[in-house]
């Protein structure tokens, strides 16, 4: 007996009135947990009852604590019928059990009944007595730390990350038993809701074990999702990514909350160390930014770190001049992946097996088809022009095999080294020792803590299209274990190819129609830095682990690493600004995995850098990103024959690919359209209805200052002799040119031309060249080298774009193609976002930091009927942009009056819920912002070099091996181009309105922030992971619900709209009620991860089911000044801090 | 193709007051998005006819649902639905208790019942305003009628209280409470030119000086509380019998017209026609106060005063000033008869009736 659970019931209002006669209501209450349950007495003839009962105590295992929700059911009493049930209050126990988080649940909880919504509120009180549990071999995880939040909790800071944990449960959907037949609607929800919060409670409990047997005690992360196959069942699976967390002391807590966050809050002391630390001990690689590390006071993150540093190796820089290896691609990867699996055969044969050419149907009657199929993927792209199809069909045949090599190389941690350096090599077998030991070396995680990111590879991705059969035995869901596995095999061979050993912003989800289902993961392959995550089960003992972190004075260089690490090698490596390290390619540059234009990076000009970064992660808080970014969408609707069975499920994986490459296509024109980039939180979803397939890419685009500027687009045509057709050529060029005018405008590109720097100079370390450059016009090799980079490698059409060719100057659309023509007006025809407005898919917009408290979060939903059935590709996705697009205005005009303002973490999910209908969901937040300080700030920034020496003495104070390097900019003492380097750090800042004037901007805007004296029942939620000018100083939970609202008086509940309207109300009522029961006042990183809607016009009736999550969250406002100026100070040491030692 | 279904939730409940005032109005959504529009609507952030139909619609949605709630605006404060900033959520109850004037002025005095409601479209066609917007006033009156009717204690304080209303949105309903309760007549033709806020007026006024609540609660038993702002005070119109003597001894009568006139002379342009008319107007007065023991000549106290007071002078051309001169002569010159013993109970009637008069003396 290891629980005990009490529950109070303290009172009820707003009761409906149950009898006609009285217009009153004789309730009581039924407490039940697990098999037991406890009766109030009836309150007589109220709507206010007051039971005021006594404890009611249930005693437990565990086990049942987390498996169970605590069940209060409202009824009326009667003395002649059977009670009526007013409704019902699902509690989950689980934020109880852990010590950190609620202590108890009381407060006002809306009753609610599936079939009249909420009716009334009862006010509860809940509490839990745990007991010791000794028992090794328990089944429970109490105590095991849930977190929608994928970046590392506020108030938190990260010990170690252990890793992936995957779980998945299925049952008969209650829905589809016969039973269903002869009971009501209403008890069929109930046992539908009640199965699914066992099913989470049971799923939730079991990844807790898996995170206690790996060592860890909380899980960051956590996606749990359900998959309603109808008649095959009811699959509730959640991955998530195991950690250790330490909880800071409340005084420190603060601090944390900036370092993944750095635009929104003032930044902090510890940030500022990590950042600063480079310039303190010359030594130091990178990643010494550990902010965790700082707080936590004696281990001094510094000294220890180059201990753990070996990414600093990893792109092996010094060896190979500009050789080195490293270069991530990235725009390519939904292409890469295509490359990737086929190769994969041969590859790994650890891989599943795939069967590209003919499905093959294991036993199970699965159709198993990886879009991974290479030669598929590219072959058909349909393409008119079959002059280039040879040539692409060549080239893919070239890539693989270089693929071949490089992967080869790398699973055998040799070959490749070699040629790159030894160190290259070394980094491999380290990080390999670390990360592929697990099976699945992916993380759920989009946000890291500083120096976790090495390199970033790109986008990895696969689907897999699936037969649904009913799923025989329940406690063995092992053909969907399998499906998941397979594919997160492929998503490892795929991020291997890319040169990677780990997967970062990893997400799972499916889509299904009757019997068929499309399984999709992604991620970012990433090279990942192996001090967060070496643990005892690993090569590396506990022990060792805990040494390193110690401080160890005289430990300067790696543990492993050090012999070979030249002095000089060090002083390099140190040299790399921390800012552009993740987007250095992570693959070998001769052995490149996909064909993609090279450059040495534009902020440290020592490594190489691709040409476009696509991701799924956000945007680390140490990117320097020119301008402010924008939400890039691709859509693509594609009509299909219905069919059943196997039939259907070949030709939805036949259309997959085509539909892959589409929407890569349009991102990669959109993008550049903005004159961007880099891609980051990219999400393709693909979803699948009887006669169609959606898919829709969101993503947040950028300019990352260290990647080269994307040349423009070109359109070439094909007949240049016609005169007229000249012409129209003419004019769309001169669109697309303002277009891309406009938009820099817009957005406020501006690159800085004067880093333009030869990179031969550089290696050189010729000094006086250098100064040279700083004043001087680009030298005539970088132009031409310019000019080279800005060829994109990602049309088919262009099969005479090779590296030998490669004088283009944009990226080229070849007109008489029907696909360009699509794209050049989906290109055109997105509408420009309303002056005022921002928006992105990611946490936080780059280039806007002076947020405001004003909030809102929404969910927005349409279903559109397509009325003609004989649509074609390109009406469908005429009208399905459309309804993006309006969706989008709709929002825009809606939200006017937060201006200026922008809509965060904008998530848009499709769906096809029947023939003709097509739904679309939006959930997001818009928070505004501060137009005025935001431009004081510019100002301030832009206003010179005074600010500069400012900042400069700051560093000077704080570090002190850096000082005389950076209090002297002419000179050189490391053969580093401090002039350039100062003059970087003044243009990057001014562009990202960073250090200084935002300190400014924050303490003005504090002085005028509302003071916390809000009334206690409002509760904000946001999809993000925090409130600007907030600090979150407690979670208390998880917050993880499922509802089910169904009703036969449709037109009465104001018809489709007006139904769905309340109930979207009502779920964000009771999240609202839960948190504010737990003790809190926020919901971050919500979630509305299912919205399903089923609607019978003709009976009157309609269901919608729900599955909403999130973090509940205690949040103050951060209205004390005194804090800010020390942070302040810090701040301004650690961007120069970090320039300066670049 | 067309939207099936459109909907938009925040967490924070998005309200847009000049559509809800045009939902208030009665507006259907397309004559809301015409008025939207011609108000150029469509400037701001780009929208098109598309977006403001279904911000429109999505808006008169929202209203809708929350209408239960405006009907007990102390639940909104307390309900979990909608999370309302408290700034809004008193927008909300004050603009949707809000009435036209013009139409308040035909319901007053009328019974609030279901007959009554019936009538309303011939209501709506006179005054100009919508059914739906004339039926949702009405239900305010009567909703408010019904929940105040049984409270004891002051009639504003207890609207206030039950409906959140301001001091002078509450004051106007305890008018119409008032109004409803007693049935005063207002309905005649010659009362026509008098507006809303005339009655209003006088209502107050009849609340503060002539009900039980206004000679100050602590006096009056408990028993007694209940309905002391709705009714007037029996006792005290029982005692308005004793002013008859003003008109009925004629030693006193005669003095007072003295010394009304010493005081008035050359003070007014039309004394001659006040020394006339003295002994009527003064028995118009004193007739009405010893009548107001009749229910129904109660209800008439405004046509009365209308037809014995107001019309003759109007007649006569007499100004406000005049009339404002006379009517404080006329009181004051009653406590200089030694004879006279209810000083009281005139100041208390006549304060009232002099108010009502100079706000009822107009076109």
């Amino acid at each position: 007996m290891p629980g005990k659970l009490k529950a109070k019931i303290v009172a009820g209002r707003h009761l409906p009135v149950m009898d006609r006669a009285s217009d009153l209501t004789d309730a009581f209450v039924e407490v039940k947990f697990g098999n037991t349950t406890f009766k109030t007495d009836v309150f007589p003839k109220s709507l206010n009852p007051q039971w005021n009962s006594e404890w009611f105590k249930f005693e437990v295992d565990d086990e049942d604590l987390q498996d169970e929700p605590l069940q209060i059911t409202v009824l009326d009493h009667d003395t002649y019928s059977a009670n009526d049930a007013i409704g019902k209050v699902y509690i989950d126990i689980d934020p109880l059990l852990s010590c950190e988080a609620a202590t108890v649940i009381s407060g006002w909880l809306p009753i609610y009944d599936t079939i009249h919504g909420i009716r009334g509120e009862i006010n509860v009180l809940v509490k839990v007595d745990l007991f010791n549990d000794l028992n090794r071999f328990r089944q429970s995880s109490c105590g095991v730390k849930f977190f929608c939040t994928t970046s590392i909790p506020r108030c938190y800071r990260v010990a170690l990350v252990h890793g992936f944990v995957e779980e998945l449960v299925v049952n008969e959907d209650p829905e589809y038993q016969w039973i269903d037949r002869i009971r009501t609607p209403r008890a069929s929800n109930e046992a539908r809701q009640r199965l699914i919060s066992l099913m989470s409670g049971e799923l939730q409990r079991k990844i807790g074990l898996k995170v206690l047997e790996m060592g860890g005690n909380a899980v960051v992360g956590y996606l749990q999702c359900f998959d309603l196959e109808g008649e095959s069942g009811l699959v509730v699976r959640a991955i998530g990514t195991a950690c250790t967390l330490d909880k800071l002391s409340p005084g420190t807590a603060p601090n944390t909350t900036t370092h993944t966050n750095t635009h929104t809050l003032p930044n902090t002391a510890p940030t500022s160390n990590a950042c600063n630390s480079p310039s303190k001990d010359s030594k130091e690689p990178v990643f010494s930014e550990d902010p965790p590390h700082s707080l936590s006071g004696p281990p001094t993150p510094l000294r220890t770190l180059p201990s753990s540093s070996p990414p600093p190796f990893s792109p092996s820089k010094p060896c190979s001049r500009q050789s080195s290896s490293s270069d991530t691609d990235l725009s390519l990867t939904p292409r890469i992946e295509r490359f990737v699996s086929s190769p994969g055969v041969f590859l790994c044969p650890s891989s599943p097996t795939l069967s590209f050419d003919s499905p093959s149907l294991p036993s199970s009657g699965l159709i198993l088809c990886s879009i991974g199929s290479a030669l598929r993927a590219y072959t058909p792209p349909p393409l008119p022009s079959v002059q280039s199809e040879g040539s692409v069909l060549r080239k893919t045949v070239s890539f693989s095999e270089e693929l071949m090599l490089a992967a080869s190389g790398m699973g055998s941690g040799g070959s490749v080294g070699k040629e790159a350096g030894p160190l290259k090599t070394l980094l491999r077998q380290h990080t390999q020792s670390a990360l592929e030991q697990r099976e699945f070396p992916i993380f759920t995680l989009t946000c890291f803590p500083p120096g976790f990111l090495v390199h970033v590879g790109g986008v990895v991705s696969t689907r897999s299209v699936k037969l649904l059969d009913r799923i025989h035995n329940p406690d063995e869901p092992e053909t969907r274990d399998a499906w998941w596995e397979e594919i997160r095999q492929e998503i490892k061979s795929h991020a291997k190819a890319l040169g990677c050993h780990a997967v970062v912003g990893y997400s799972e989800s499916t889509s299904i129609c009757e019997e068929v289902c499309i399984l999709s993961a992604s991620g970012t392959a990433a090279m990942l830095n192996p001090r967060f995550m070496r643990e005892g089960c690993l090569d590396t003992g506990g022990s060792d682990h805990r040494l390193s972190r110690q401080p160890h004075p005289g430990m300067v260089g790696s543990e492993r690493g050090e012999g070979e690490v030249s002095s000089t090698w060090l002083g390099f490596e140190d040299a790399s600004p921390p800012s552009c390290g993740f987007v250095h390619i992570p693959y070998d540059e001769f052995n490149m995995p996909f064909p993609a234009q090279l450059t040495y990076c534009y902020h440290c000009r020592r490594q190489k850098v691709p040409d476009v970064l696509f991701t799924t992660i956000d945007l680390p808080a140490e990117a320097e990103v020119t301008g402010k970014g924008c939400l890039i969408q691709a859509r693509l609707c594609r009509t299909k024959k219905k069919a059943q069975g196997e039939v259907n499920a070949t030709s939805i994986s036949n259309l997959l690919p085509f539909m892959e490459y589409e929407l890569h296509t349009q991102l990669m024109n959109k993008l550049k359209l903005r004159s961007m980039n880099a891609l980051f939180g990219l999400r393709i979803q693909i979803s699948v209805g009887e006669n169609m397939l959606l898919g829709l890419a969101s993503a947040t685009g950028v300019y990352l200052s260290a990647l080269p500027a994307p040349g423009g687009i070109q359109i070439a045509g094909k007949t240049p002799s016609d005169l007229s057709y000249d012409q129209h050529i003419s004019t769309m060029q001169k669109r697309i040119d303002d277009t891309i005018a406009k938009n820099k405008e817009l957005y406020n590109i501006h690159p800085p031309k004067l880093f333009t720097l030869d990179p031969e100079a550089f290696t050189g370390l010729n000094t006086e060249c250098i100064e040279e450059v700083v004043g001087s016009p680009i030298p005539d090799r970088q132009r031409s080298s310019r000019l080279f980079r800005s060829t994109s490698e990602s049309s088919d059409e262009l099969s005479e774009l090779d590296l030998s060719h490669g004088k283009k100057d944009a990226f080229v659309l070849e007109i008489d193609d029907t696909d360009a023509v699509e794209d050049i007006q989906s290109l055109l025809t997105d509408a420009p976002i309303p002056a005022g407005f921002y928006s992105c898919n990611t946490e936080v917009m780059p280039g806007i930091h002076n947020w405001t408290s004003g909030l809102q979060m929404f969910t927005s939903v349409r279903v559109y009927r397509l009325s003609n059935a004989n649509l074609t590709n390109q009406g469908l996705n005429k009208i399905f942009t459309d309804l993006c697009e309006n969706l989008l205005k709709s929002l825009y005009f809606k939200l006017r009056s937060m201006i200026p303002c922008c809509l965060c973490h904008l998530n848009f999910t499709v769906a096809v819920p029947e023939e003709e209908l097509i739904q679309v969901a939006v959930t997001a937040v818009a928070m505004s912002f501060d137009k005025e300080t935001q431009q004081a700030a510019d100002k301030a920034l832009t206003r010179g070099s005074g600010e500069n020496e400012e900042q400069l003495q700051f560093s000077m104070e704080m570090c002190g091996e850096s000082t005389i390097s950076n209090n002297q900019p002419t000179a050189k003492p490391s053969g580093v181009p401090e002039s350039a380097m100062v003059h970087s750090s003044r243009v990057s800042s001014s562009e990202r309105c960073s250090p200084l004037p935002e300190g400014r901007s924050r303490s003005l805007r504090s002085t005028r922030s509302l003071p916390c004296g809000a009334p206690v029942t409002v509760v904000k939620m946001t999809p993000l992971s925090f409130l600007p000018g907030t600090r979150i100083v407690k979670y208390l939970g998880i917050i993880n619900m499922f509802f089910i609202r169904e009703t036969t008086s449709l037109r009465e509940e104001g018809g489709v709209s007006g139904f769905l309207h309340s109930f979207i109300a009502e779920v964000f009522a009771m999240v609202r009620a839960h948190v504010a029961a737990l003790g809190g006042n926020a919901l971050v990183s919500y979630s509305m991860k299912e919205c399903v809607f089923m609607e019978n016009p003709n009976k009157n009736q309609a269901q919608c089911l729900i599955n909403v999550s999130g973090d509940a969250v205690i949040f103050i406002r951060e209205s004390d000044q005194e804090a800010i100026p020390p942070l302040l100070t810090s701040r301004q040491t650690s961007s120069t801090g970090a320039d300066g030692t670049t | 193709m067309s939207m099936e279904l459109d909907v938009f939730v925040g967490n924070t409940t998005i309200m847009d007051m000049e559509v809800y005032q045009l939902w208030l109005d009665g507006l259907t959504v397309s004559d809301a998005v015409k008025v939207r529009m011609d108000e150029g609507a469509l400037l701001e952030c780009e929208a098109n006819p598309e977006v403001l139909t279904s911000d429109t619609m999505d808006q008169f949605r929202t209203f809708q649902m929350c209408e239960r709630l405006l009907h007990s605006p102390t639940k909104l404060g307390s309900q979990l639905l909608y999370q309302i900033p408290a700034q809004n959520q008193i927008i909300l109850i004050e603009r949707y208790y809000e009435f036209d004037s013009v139409f308040a002025r035909e319901v007053l005095g009328k019974k609030l019942s279901k007959g009554t409601k019936k009538d309303l479209d011939d209501t709506s066609c006179k005054t100009g305003i919508t059914l739906k917007s004339c039926r949702r006033q009405f239900d305010n009156f009567k909703r408010v009628f019904k929940v105040v009717e049984e409270l004891k204690g002051p009639l504003v304080e207890n609207i206030q209280r039950h409906f959140l209303l301001s001091d002078t949105l509450a004051r106007d309903y305890a008018a119409i409470v008032f109004f409803a309760n007693s049935r005063f007549e207002t309905g005649k033709r010659k009362l026509q030119y008098l507006s809303f806020q005339d009655f209003a007026f006088c209502a107050g006024q009849l609340i503060s000086y002539w009900t039980i609540g206004a000679m100050g609660a602590p006096t009056v038993p408990d028993s007694m509380m209940e309905d002391m702002d709705v009714d007037l005070e029996k006792e005290f119109l029982n005692e308005l019998k004793d002013l008859k003597v003003l008109v009925n001894d004629k030693d006193m009568m005669d003095q007072h017209k003295i010394l009304v006139c010493a005081a008035l002379r050359g003070k007014i342009k039309v004394y001659k026609l006040m020394e006339v008319n003295f002994k009527n107007l003064s028995r118009a007065l004193i007739n009405l106060a010893s009548k107001l023991t009749h229910t129904k000549d109660v209800r008439d106290l405004f046509i009365d005063l209308v037809e014995k007071f107001i019309e003759p002078c109007r007649y006569d051309r007499w100004t406000v000033a005049e009339i404002t001169l006379f009517l404080t002569h006329y009181t004051n010159a009653a406590h200089c008869l030694g004879t006279f013993r209810h000083q009281m109970i005139w100041d208390r009637y006549m304060g009232v009736i002099k108010s009502c008069i100079l706000q009822m003396y107009h076109e």
